[in-house]
């Protein structure tokens, strides 16, 4: 369902990108999942997520408008997202759910109330392998298996900047443009765009809601 | 995809949203999309936000701003007319979108995304144990894509060495023979924006395995994006990453997989999945 294995990060760099999935196994701990990824998701509500889905089939919370006509656009105003709530009732069978995070202690948090809650449905912490241990003693969660990311290799050239890079890779499946992250960097920097609206008009195109619109932010204003 | 041109007012904005970078602007100033480029991925049909403007009144209004060197910007990802359009796919042309478009189930894992299960379920499935690796390559991305022609030899080259390739995975699937790792012919030439292959290795023979990974895909006109997914021991630590930042690996980052899955059905459904 995601792909957030290779967002470009260094240890150095801003801890503000934490993201935890769920997923279940058919003919495993597939009976009721649906009541649990739900679960899942409004348990998390508690801790700020700046991102959330509930699987990739109907959209995360940044979600294009179909219908648009002048008085949506200049008299009501955008719809920058949609609510939580209408995310967990639109889920479907088997559930599966993913939640972005940009606080190190939210996922604490997080993760030790779903321990507590013993769903039996696995769930992964895609972030700085440091991190996830170092919170271990006090979460009561240590890691089962890791998948590392190992970085690029073959014909690097064809990589755009670190900063288009660290904002594309955002979304894991690499539905976010090149082009359409140097547009919206520029459109920043001349201040037709605020970073926030710049990284809602991203988000948009990241179907499975991995992206992280708080860490778009921070990017669009220049940091690493 | 393609661009309906009886719609299309020419605004531009569907150019920068392209992953591929498939679509332009045309000599008669409305987009048009590159067919060999695109992977069918739906970005810009799924992405954008339409407004369905008429195009005739549009364009007149938008020469009209123009020769008062005024302009005419909707919101950057706003198509102001809906003029992308999808085409119905047949094979080959339809694997593009199964390994493009992550809302796109895989038929052969039933998994939508990438079509790959890694580690993700481990903790129930174990499909990874201690000792043992799972290398994932994954080719083309982010928005450089790659021709399954690619794809193919590296596939061949790790077939010569002692991988396991994964079976529940969309590329293996897409193989006629999993003993030479030879892709099926009628998909070579399709080009899709990533894919991910999976097998499992011997992490005694980690630096070999990736020695020939890195032989095969300096020839590729592509990006490949490396991982390893190990079993931990039971206190969560592993011997591997150490052995990784030895090889000049960075293994900062990682999707972990917290060990919080457990059989939960009754026992009669798990034995019958297993069936």
């Amino acid at each position: 369902m995601t792909n957030t294995l290779h967002r470009f990060q260094k240890p150095d760099d801003p801890k503000d990108d934490h993201v935890v999935f769920t997923l279940t196994s058919p003919g495993i701990n597939d009976i009721d999942s649906l009541q649990k990824a739900r679960d899942f998701l409004l348990t998390s509500l508690k801790y700020n997520p700046v991102n959330l889905a509930g699987g990739s089939r109907y959209g995360p919370m940044f979600r294009p408008e179909k219908d648009l006509n002048p008085f949506k656009l200049y008299v009501r105003g955008r719809k920058e997202h949609v609510p939580p709530e209408q995310i967990i009732a639109e889920m479907s069978p088997p559930g599966s759910a993913l939640v972005v995070f940009d606080k190190k202690q939210d996922l604490e948090g997080f993760l030790k109330e779903i321990k507590e809650m013993d769903l039996g449905l696995s769930v992964n912490v895609s972030s700085l392998v440091e991190d996830v241990r170092e919170m271990a003693p006090r979460t009561g969660v240590w890691p089962h298996s890791i998948n590392y990311a190992l970085g690029f290799r073959g014909d690097l050239h064809r990589l755009p900047d670190r900063q288009v890079l660290a904002l594309t890779t955002l979304c894991g499946h690499g539905l976010i443009a090149d082009n359409f992250a140097r547009k919206m960097i520029d459109r920043v920097k001349e201040k037709r765009l605020t970073p926030e609206k710049a990284a809602g008009y991203m988000a948009k195109f990241c179907v499975c809601g991995a992206f992280n619109t708080s860490r778009a932010v921070r990017i669009l204003r220049g940091g690493r | 995809m393609h661009v309906d041109k009886t719609k299309c007012v020419g605004c531009g904005n569907c150019v920068a949203v392209c992953p591929m970078g498939a679509i332009y602007i045309g000599d008669d100033s409305l987009a048009e999309v590159n067919q060999e480029e695109c992977v069918e991925c739906q970005a810009c049909y799924k992405g954008m936000s339409t407004e369905n403007l008429p195009q005739q009144p549009t364009r007149f209004l938008r020469n009209l701003l123009a020769f008062f060197k005024l302009r005419f910007q909707p919101d950057p990802d706003i198509c102001p007319s809906g003029a992308i359009t999808r085409d119905e796919l047949l094979w080959p042309r339809k694997v593009r979108r199964v390994f493009s478009d992550p809302q796109m189930p895989h038929e052969s894992t039933g998994i939508g995304g990438r079509g790959t299960m890694e580690v993700k379920t481990n903790d129930v499935t174990g499909r990874i144990r201690e000792g043992e690796g799972g290398l994932t390559v994954e080719f083309g991305r982010p928005g450089v894509g790659v021709y399954f022609r690619d794809v193919d030899k590296v596939c061949q080259a790790l077939a010569n060495t002692s991988v396991e390739f994964q079976l529940e995975n969309p590329v293996t699937a897409l193989m006629s023979d999993v003993k030479t790792g030879q892709l099926q012919t009628d998909i070579l030439n399709e080009k899709v924006l990533s894919c991910i292959l999976e097998f499992k290795i011997d992490i005694e023979k980690i630096s070999e395995i990736l020695k020939v990974i890195e032989d095969e895909v300096r020839q590729l006109d592509t990006v490949v994006a490396l991982g390893l997914a190990i079993r931990c021991d039971s206190k969560g630590d592993d011997a591997v990453r150490s052995q990784l930042e030895e090889l000049g690996f960075d293994a900062w980052r990682a999707k972990v997989n917290m060990g919080l899955g457990r059989p939960t059905n009754p026992t009669p459904a798990r034995e019958e999945a297993i069936l």
